[in-house]
Order: C-alpha cells, then structure tokens, then sequence
C-alpha cells in the first residue's frame, strides 16, 4: 500500500484527471449546452495527436506549429462530422459518432505510411528508426522544472496541465455566459422555440461540436506528451465514455463539475489498479485489469439509475433523460 | 471471384440481420439502443463453447443451450435494471449510458470468468461445398440456413400471430397500445426473450463463421450491427433486416476487384459505415424509419 504514500503515484493521478478534464469539458460543451449526444469524443483526441506527431516527425515541423495545427484538425475534423449528421435524430446521432471514432482508429491502424499502424508512433520514422516527436516538448517540461525548482518531472506536469485545463474551463465559463452561450441552452432546452425566435439552430450546434472537438484535441496533445508515444489502440471507444462517467460524476450542465468529477474518476482509475486486498487478492494481476473496468462499469450504471444529475448537478437546470 | 464475393455477403449479411432484429425489436418497445447486445451475442457464443466443448454435447443442443441461457440473462436483466430505469421514465439518454456500464460490467465477467484466449468449436472446418465457382463451408452453410429459417419464422410471427402484432402495435404507439388494453409488461418481456435468443444464435453463427472467437468478439460485431439497425430505421424489424443484408453484402462486394480495382479488405468495417452515412444524407430516418418518433 505505500505507493498510496507515494508523491509521484498523487501526480500521476493528477496528470492523467487534467487530461481527461479537457477531454470531458469538450463533451460537456456538447452536451451539457448544447444537447448534442457525441460518443465519438475520442476521435479528435486522436486526430489532435497523430497531426502532431506527423507534422514533427515527418514534415520537421516544429513542435509549436504542429501543436496548434493538430488542434485546428481537431475543429475541421467536428465540422465535417457535424455537417452531414447534426440533422440526424439524437439516437442516429449517437450511433453515427461512435461509428466515426472506430473509422478514425480502423484509418490509423491500416495507413501504416501515415501514421505508423499499429505498431503506434515509434514507427511513423524510417524503417529501423525509433521515431520520437517528444523531444521539443521534453525540453520545454525541462526549463519549466528548473523554473518552479521541482525535483519530479512529474509535478511539472501536474502543474502544466492544470494551469492549461483551469484557462480553458474559464474560457469556456465566460463563453457560455455570453448571449451565445444563452442560445445554446436554449437549443438545448426547446430547439423549435430557438428555431422558432430566429436562431440557426443547425450553426450553433456545430460550432458547439467543434468547440468540443478542439477542447479533444488539446487533450489529445498533452495525451501525446504525457506518454511520448502512442498507438491507435490508445483510442477505443472506452476513453469516450470514461469522459461521459466523468460528465456524470460531475455534473451535467456545469462547467466547473468536470475537474471534481475529473478527479473523483482520476482516483478511481488510478486507485483501482491497487487493488490488492481482500477480495481483490484472490484474483490474478491480469484478472483484475477486468475487474477494474467492472468496477467502472457498476459506477455508471449506478450514477444512471441513482444519481442522473450527478453529484453537483443540479436537477432542475439538467437531468439525464 | 463475385459470386463468391456475393455468398460470403449473404452469410455476413445474414449473421447482421439476425443480430439487428434483435436489437430493432426491443428499441421499438423501449427505445433503447442496447450497446450491450454485442457482449450478449459473446454471452451466448461462449456458454454454446461450455456445452459442445468441455460438456461434449452436440452443436445442436449446445446451440438451443446457449440461446436459452442468453434469453434468461435478458430477462434478468429487464427484471434487475431496466425495468426500475423503466418505472422511473428515463429517457434515450440514461438507457444508452446505463446499457455502456453494462456492457463493461459483462464483457469484462467474461473476461474475468471465461479468459481471453481464443476457442473454437468443435466443428470441421475442412468440409467444403463445391458449387461451379463457389465454395462454401459447412459453417457458412448452416449460417445461410438458420439465418433463413430465422428471417422467414420472424417475419411470419410479426405478421401472422397476435404476439406479432402486439409487438408491432407497441412499437409503433405504445400509450395507445396500452390504452387499448395491451398487457404492456407482458409483451416487453417477449420482446426481451425474443432479443435474447436472438442474440445467442447471432452469436453462435458468427463465432462459427468466424471460427475462432473470444469474449471481445461481440463488441468488434456490435457497430456493423447498429449500422444494420439504423440503414433499415431503428425500430423497424424488417428494416433490421434488410439492413442487415445489404451491409453484409456490400461489404464483402466492395472488395470486388471488378469494382474500381476493389476495396482493401481492412476496410470492410468502414465500408459498412460509409454506406450508413450516404443512405443517411438521403433518407435521414433510415429505409423503413417514421420520420420522428414522439
């Protein structure tokens, strides 16, 4: 039990609820405003990523071009969903995203000269080269430590990713107590009656999607440098619906919900792999890898027929239906 | 090379069809897309494996076993879950989500008691039938036959006998079917079984098509399905199945070298995707979907 104890264990923790609060703030844009049922969220994580690490590797880019330019084809990539099947009824929908996100990975695995296959990004260089797109970042998180003086690379990080996901809730926070993010509640609420009072229903939601879709995609990027390097199986369907558990644990319809159901999801997922007590230890190492996506499964059920609001939802704004 | 191309299609198709009515069936009494339905198939693959395998029972017995059992789990299930979701009206939104923690919560049971490793059933997969260009194995045989059998033997019972009709009459307006005296409980309680059994032999044929199979396989089969189910217009069993058979077939077509040089192979899942989102932009409610559903 004393890596519970352990400094690096709590930032590990940290780093990976900060990434999934980006990615879960983009679904929360989506749907906790704008109604819209996305399960394809982890797509534009995917395409946010591997546009960066192709750009490096292979154009030479510079990090801090490719970065931004993996976030804009994160946008242009919810666009193009969006355009043909935000006229679809909400369960098409439903089905149609997923279907997109398992066409994003089917692309990554089999178009092994673009991004390398299965064998994941260490292949995106020459044939007998370890390809590493991680070296710019890696210095930048060196400077950076040097600067607060910490001692962990993983602290450093923890403090990155905060700041960026803390910027990004304002962000979103401000946008949504705009005019626009009032229309957007309302779409959510009574689309006809939005329709009805001269909003363009079907341009709000897009831009909702791909104001989602990019907030994915700059997951996606601290996704890509956390781990220095990745494959397509890093981007089942599953990291879409943690984001979901997330969205339920938080509560739907409220931008700050997310990083306190970020955590509570960070510490479960984390926790969860030291299980190593009774009854836990009857069961082998790899057997409870099962059991730890169980445990994540009863939660959602349990949040769906206990809780629908969420832990700080409140049920008069936003309940499941 | 196309009429072979045409028969592996059917037997896809058929495997799809199966599955989707399954799936269309209980949407259309409760609105709920059941994500879980994929591991149910796995559910009924894996306890048909218990009975022919380490059981040494024949395929036939282990077959009608595997689908009865996967029908009781269903029952269960509405009893256990969605039956209170159903009491407290939770809407498309909450059934979906529910139905993704369960299907967590099963695949990872049968990860967890049956292993991942891959099994096969005891089965020759070296008897071929030679018929002029096509070759067609004795599974993909049986899965031609019992996919046909099961379509002709839906279709009758939806059309035909009162159950059927029940059925239908709730999918299409379920406060007036109850208003007119339908026992509303009774008759979501065939659908489940119905579903159930359903999903079993969709299943059992897929990992007999597919010959080797583990726990994962359903979820891998679980979106072509859904695309099946909203090609024909979630809701309608007949749509399911035609969906089904068109998806399966212009899969394995598309691989045609006849056509524009053929689609390569790792794509056929995106095929079936691809002819979802065209039929979609042009008929947006699915062949056979109503336009909106109250």
């Amino acid at each position: 039990m004393n890596v519970l104890a352990s400094g690096s264990f709590w930032a590990f923790v940290g780093v990976v609820a900060g990434i999934y609060t980006i990615l879960a703030l983009g679904l929360q844009v989506q749907f906790g405003f704008a109604g819209l049922l996305n399960f394809g969220q982890v797509a534009f994580m995917a395409i946010g990523a591997y546009t960066m690490a192709i750009l490096v590797v292979k154009e030479g880019w510079s990090m801090w071009l490719a970065a931004p330019l993996g976030i804009v084809a994160a946008g242009v990539g919810g666009l193009l969903l969006g355009l043909p099947t935000l006229r679809l009824r909400a369960d098409y929908f439903a089905i149609v995203t997923i279907a997109f996100s398992e066409i994003v990975r089917y692309v990554a695995t089999n178009e092994t000269t673009l991004t390398g296959g299965s064998q994941g990004t260490i292949a995106l260089g020459s044939v007998g080269t370890a390809a590493q797109y991680n070296t710019e970042w890696s210095s930048f998180q060196g400077r950076v430590q040097h600067a607060l003086g910490f001692s962990s690379s993983d602290a450093t990080m923890l403090v990155i990713v905060w700041v960026v996901a803390i910027v990004l809730l304002a962000l979103t926070w401000l946008a949504l107590r705009t005019p626009w993010g009032r229309v957007l509640r309302a779409i959510r609420d009574d689309e006809d009656a939005a329709a009805s009072l001269g909003k363009n229903v079907f341009v709000y939601k897009l831009q909702a999607l791909a104001l989602g879709a990019v907030l994915a995609g700059i997951a996606g990027l601290f996704y890509a440098w956390q781990f220095s390097f990745f494959s397509p199986n890093d981007f089942e369907p599953l990291l879409t619906f943690f984001a979901w558990m997330i969205l339920l644990l938080g509560g739907i319809g409220r931008v700050w919900a997310v990083p306190v159901g970020a955590l509570v999801f960070g510490v479960i997922f984390a926790g969860t792999r030291f299980l190593s007590f009774a009854p836990f230890s009857w069961f082998a190492s790899d057997e409870r890898a099962y059991l730890r996506l169980m445990i994540i499964g009863v939660i959602i059920l349990g949040l769906v027929v206990l809780r629908p609001q969420g832990l700080l939802g409140n049920k008069r704004e936003m309940v499941l239906e | 090379m196309f009429p072979q191309l045409l028969v592996n299609g059917l037997v896809t198709g058929s495997v799809y069809a199966i599955a989707a009515v399954g799936v269309s069936l209980v949407y259309g009494l409760l609105r709920l897309v059941n994500f879980a339905y994929g591991d149910m198939m796995a559910f009924g693959a894996l306890i048909t494996f218990g009975v022919n395998g380490p059981l040494h029972q024949s395929m036939i017995v282990a077959a009608l076993v595997g689908m009865a059992t996967t029908a009781i789990l269903a029952l269960l299930l509405d009893f256990a879950l969605w039956r209170p979701l159903r009491i407290r009206r939770a809407g498309f939104m909450s059934l979906f989500l529910a139905s993704i923690g369960l299907a967590l919560v099963l695949r990872q049971a049968l990860l967890l008691f049956g292993s991942a490793q891959p099994r096969t059933y005891r089965v020759n997969p070296y008897r071929v039938f030679v018929l002029g260009s096509v070759r067609v194995s004795e599974a993909q045989t049986i899965a031609i036959a019992a996919a046909a059998a099961t379509i002709v033997a839906v279709a009758l019972l939806l059309a035909y006998t009162t159950t059927g009709r029940v059925l239908r009459a709730m999918a299409d307006d379920r406060s007036l079917a109850a208003v007119a005296g339908i026992d509303v409980e009774r008759a979501i309680r065939i659908a489940w079984i119905a579903s159930g059994l359903l999903a079993g032999l969709a299943g059992i044929l897929a990992a007999l098509v597919e010959y080797s199979f583990d726990p994962n396989f359903g979820f891998q089969l679980l979106l072509p399905v859904f695309a099946a189910v909203v090609l024909g217009g979630i809701g309608s069993a007949y749509g399911a199945l035609a969906g089904g058979l068109a998806l399966g077939i212009a899969q394995e077509v598309s691989t045609w070298s006849g056509f524009a040089g053929g689609v390569n192979p790792t794509y056929k899942p995106v095929v079936a995707f691809l002819v979802l989102t065209v039929a979609l932009l042009i008929r947006p409610q699915g062949f056979f979907g109503q336009a909106r559903v109250a």
